[in-house]
């Protein structure tokens, strides 16, 4: 009997490789079909989401400001995020994370301020 | 090991490129898109700095504890230094290439340099990373950076599209690294490559086989090898030029510098485990490559096929996994960079009359009697891809075939050999189209001159003169820096 075994590493790559290959073909249609866009009438093709009708004329122009506010709203969510730990830690991490803490700060600030010069703060 | 003051010392580099990038960004938000110039100079001499600051560890050959930063996350070597010369090449040339493809439809915006120094920065982390973290830090840096620089000609739909599908792709290909090195992690204890190596000595628990796996199949996405180089020829495709030019270099020596510390490195001790996987990615590349680019009717995805080719060769070498491979695969890496910048600079160059863009090979037809000189570059470029002698390219062909025919990888050689046969054809198609058909009369005569006409042509110069025969005069002083940094890669400290 030969010994398979070694040959476990291969087998499983191309398992993986030809899983997510074949995921990237089938599931858009395998979605469709379940979600009965393969079947479409005016009732389903009137989605809304997001606050945007999903199917209209691709020429007309949604408010990209949202997203811009969001992702913006994101940054600095997360800067938060960051800082509690930090600040729960200091006493272990001493001067090296005070410093590292400054410098990431310094630099959203700087990404901030060409955000705030490009005008992604105005709303109009 | 290094304390704190001593990381941050070893680290100049990225830090000066940090300081440049961010005060550049604000210079661009206050002065705008008629600074760009500005800053695309100081963006070069920021890159040239960081070459003389990584001069010296390359041609030191250093390596060992006293070149660790930040508790083993961080490797300042002769391996990261021969690296991120070839990423900083690569950057000046996409820099200086930039405004004249941009300002031909009035893109040319101050955020594109900075964009470059901090792909740039991210690619330093990576090819220096010798822990999980600092890698996918570096990675995703690199990766978000090169997003944006994909769709920036963002009314031009294809340039969107690029920008769209690499970005999809590319983030499901993180996903899937992270998915790995949460595994290998879970099952060795440790994200640090030295840590990893040690905890997977002898069996392999099939959790941290699964680890390797996914992180291999992830990088794979990153050097776009088959079976994950689909994105490849559509987002070369639709990125601008010089973006593409950017694209086919630097990350990819970037990825690849990256895939073989954590190959050698972090899986250094499951050799078996993933050299079949490496042999099977190269073999099915290099097929692939040549047999893709057969139907191709335009230029950039032409070589975007060649570059997945290219990437099959220089994976043999590291299929050979011994340190004469690593070094092989350096040598290939600084070729391949040289014909890449040529061959784009050389699709730079090729404009009709109204100053449009020409990429579809056909208007090509009869270049050698309109544009002599770029016809002949053209071909130097073919034939070096191609692997031709005497040209420099067969040299990378033949130090990664040594190497794994050294390492009694006799059948890889064999097959790969025979595939470059097969790669020959539409080389040489694109070859019989530019000298033995009849004008197209497309490619109009460049009547510019000035500062960036000038600087195509000395680049082009410089890349052909280094993949022209001449290019062998130096294989002594390309093996040994490759031997030193191959060296350093192998050092067990």
């Amino acid at each position: 009997m030969v010994d398979l075994s070694q040959y476990l590493p291969i087998l499983m790559f191309l398992g993986v490789a030809v899983a997510l290959s074949a995921l990237f073909v089938f599931l858009p249609m395998g979605v469709s079909r379940l979600t009965g866009t393969h079947n479409p009438d005016a009732e389903k093709n009137s989605e809304y989401e997001c606050g945007f009708p999903a199917f209209e004329d691709p020429r007309s122009q949604f408010d990209v400001r949202f997203y811009l506010v969001a992702i913006l709203f994101i940054i600095f969510d997360l800067e938060a995020a960051f800082l509690f730990p930090w600040a729960v830690s200091l006493d272990l991490t001493g001067w090296p994370g005070w410093i590292t803490m400054m410098v990431f700060l310094g630099e959203l600030v700087v990404g901030f301020a060409y955000a705030w010069k490009k005008g992604a703060l105005e709303w109009e | 090991m290094t304390d704190f003051s001593q990381s941050l010392a070893l680290i100049a580099a990225e830090e000066l490129l940090t300081v440049v990038g961010l005060v550049l960004l604000l210079c661009a938000a206050w002065m705008g898109d008629k600074a760009s110039r500005m800053i695309s100079i100081v963006a070069v001499a920021a890159l040239v700095a960081c070459a003389f600051i990584a001069a010296p560890a390359l041609c030191g050959g250093l390596m060992g504890p006293e070149r660790v930063a930040f508790m083993g996350q961080y490797t300042a070597d002769a391996f990261a230094a021969f690296a991120k010369l070839l990423i900083y090449a690569s950057g000046i040339a996409s820099l200086i290439v930039a405004p004249r493809f941009f300002g031909q439809v009035g893109a040319m915006r101050a955020e594109y340099p900075i964009l470059i120094l901090f792909a740039v920065l991210g690619m330093n982390m990576m090819v220096s990373a010798t822990d999980f973290l600092t890698l996918y830090i570096g990675l995703e840096l690199n990766s978000l950076a090169a997003y944006v620089l994909a769709s920036f000609l963002r009314n031009d739909e294809r340039s969107a599209e690029a920008g769209l599908k690499y970005f999809v792709l590319g983030a499901l290909a993180s996903g899937i690294i992270l998915f790995g090195m949460s595994l290998t992690y879970g099952f060795t204890g440790s994200t640090n490559f030295t840590a990893v190596a040690l905890a997977m000595d002898g069996t392999l628990a099939t959790g941290a086989l699964f680890g390797l796996i996914f992180v291999l199949a992830g990088l794979a996405f990153k050097i776009s090898a088959v079976p994950f180089h689909m994105w490849t020829p559509d987002v070369y495709e639709g990125a601008p030029t010089p973006v593409t030019t950017f694209f086919a270099t630097a990350p990819k020596v970037a990825a690849l510098a990256l895939t073989m510390r954590v190959a050698l490195g972090a899986f250094g001790t499951q050799v078996d485990a993933w050299q079949q996987i490496v042999i099977f990615v190269s073999l099915a590349s290099i097929v692939v490559g040549a047999l893709g680019a057969i139907g191709q009717s335009n230029i950039k995805r032409l070589l975007a096929y060649s570059s997945i080719n290219n990437v099959g060769f220089l994976l043999i070498g590291l299929a050979a996994a011994t340190q004469e491979g690593a070094s092989a695969m350096l040598v290939y890496l600084a070729i391949y960079v040289a014909m890449s910048v040529a061959g784009f600079v050389v699709v730079l160059m090729l404009r009709d009359a109204e100053g449009r863009p020409v990429e579809v090979i056909a208007d090509m037809a009869g270049l050698s009697r309109t544009r002599p000189a770029l016809a002949w570059a053209l071909a130097a470029v073919m034939f070096s891809l191609a692997g031709i002698p005497p040209l420099f390219g067969f040299w990378g062909k033949f130090v990664v075939f040594q190497a794994a025919v050294n390492a009694d990888l006799i059948a890889l050689a064999a097959i790969g050999i025979a595939a470059s046969v097969i790669g020959a054809f539409y080389y040489l198609k694109v070859v019989k189209i530019v000298f033995f058909d009849e004008p197209a009369n497309v490619v109009a005569e460049s009547g510019e001159s000035g500062v960036d006409a000038l600087a195509h042509k000395v680049m082009l110069l410089i890349a052909c003169l280094f993949i022209s025969p001449l290019g062998y005069l130096l294989t002594p002083w390309l093996g040994e820096l490759a031997d030193k940094a191959a060296a350093a890669l192998y050092f067990v400290g």
